[in-house]
């Protein structure tokens, strides 16, 4: 069960009682950009296996996005910080480090 | 002078109760609901001046507190709902509003809500079909909001034994009757 905390209201709750909200940090390509750039804005995704970061709406709840890191094959989660950001702050990379050394962003 | 008659809010004379096998679902009209918001910055304020006035100590993430006839239970970041029982308080969110002054923004609730008094030992089988809370595992005085047949409810926890509140919008409380009536029945 994947059990995530709101970082905006600090409850605990389980999957169901958020909403997934897709890949995270996310560049927008508007006018002026390459048709690559736009394209990949569009459609291209990470699917990673391993930690990933998404976007969580608590909507059974106080009803904010936010920010998750988590791993998509054991749903451990390494933290949960406001969606306000273009970058995971340092304390969740620290977490994800300390929990899989080795990690770099990017899954390369 | 108009003649009016009292009536609950699923339209009955008295309060509606019913009974299943090891549950029973009350309706509890006698309840004073406040909301108290603390204004920006005035969080530390609230506080002090709840404490000083009630005596009650606001609660913290997700729970309640009781301190004589009032009761607080958490609903946001800096938000709380106040309930006393009604015929005693019913006007709470004056002397609420007059206790807390400026340091928080205090609307009175009552007759927005229904409020469901659930108690037996399978209470948690009949949570289990209607929302996504873990009732089994949640704390004595635990509080949270979920959604029950698509509405916005808050489910209360009573105490160490299996008996619950669930506060949902009076406008609804028909369909909350017969959603968690109809949820006892396939459960029990």
């Amino acid at each position: 069960m994947l059990i995530l905390t709101c970082p905006c209201c600090g409850v605990t709750g389980e999957e169901t009682e958020f909403h997934a909200g897709g890949q995270a940090h996310l560049q927008r390509s508007g006018p002026g950009a390459s048709d690559e750039a736009f394209e990949a804005y569009l459609f291209a995704r990470e699917n990673p296996r391993g930690v990933h970061f998404e976007r969580w709406r608590h909507a059974n709840g106080c009803g904010k996005w936010f920010h998750a890191a988590r791993c998509t094959l054991t749903l451990e989660v390494f933290g949960t910080y406001s969606a306000q950001t273009t970058q995971p702050p340092q304390e969740v990379l620290d977490a994800i480090a300390k929990r899989r050394p080795g990690w770099t962003e990017g899954g390369k | 002078m108009h003649d009016l008659i009292a009536t609950t809010a699923l339209g009955e004379a008295g309060p509606r109760a019913d009974r299943f096998e090891g549950l029973s679902i009350a309706e509890n009209p006698d309840f004073a609901l406040v909301s108290v918001a603390a204004r920006l910055d005035r969080q530390e304020g609230l506080s002090a001046a709840m404490k000083k006035a009630f005596g009650l100590a606001l609660p913290d993430v997700g729970l309640s507190r009781a301190k004589g006839a009032l009761s607080a239970f958490w609903t946001g970041p800096d938000q709380w709902m106040i309930e006393a029982p009604h015929d005693s308080h019913e006007d709470l969110a004056a002397q609420l509003g007059a206790a807390l002054g400026e340091n928080a923004s205090v609307v009175e609730q009552n007759d927005g809500w229904v409020r469901f008094d659930i108690e037996g030992p399978r209470a948690s089988d009949m949570f289990e079909r209607l929302c996504p809370l873990d009732t089994r595992r949640m704390q004595p005085d635990a509080v949270s909001r979920t959604s029950i047949e698509h509405l916005g409810c808050f489910v209360l926890r009573r105490d160490a034994g299996e008996a619950f509140s669930v506060l949902g919008p009076r406008s609804s409380a028909g369909s909350l009757h017969h959603a968690l009536c109809t949820a006892a029945r396939s459960a029990l």
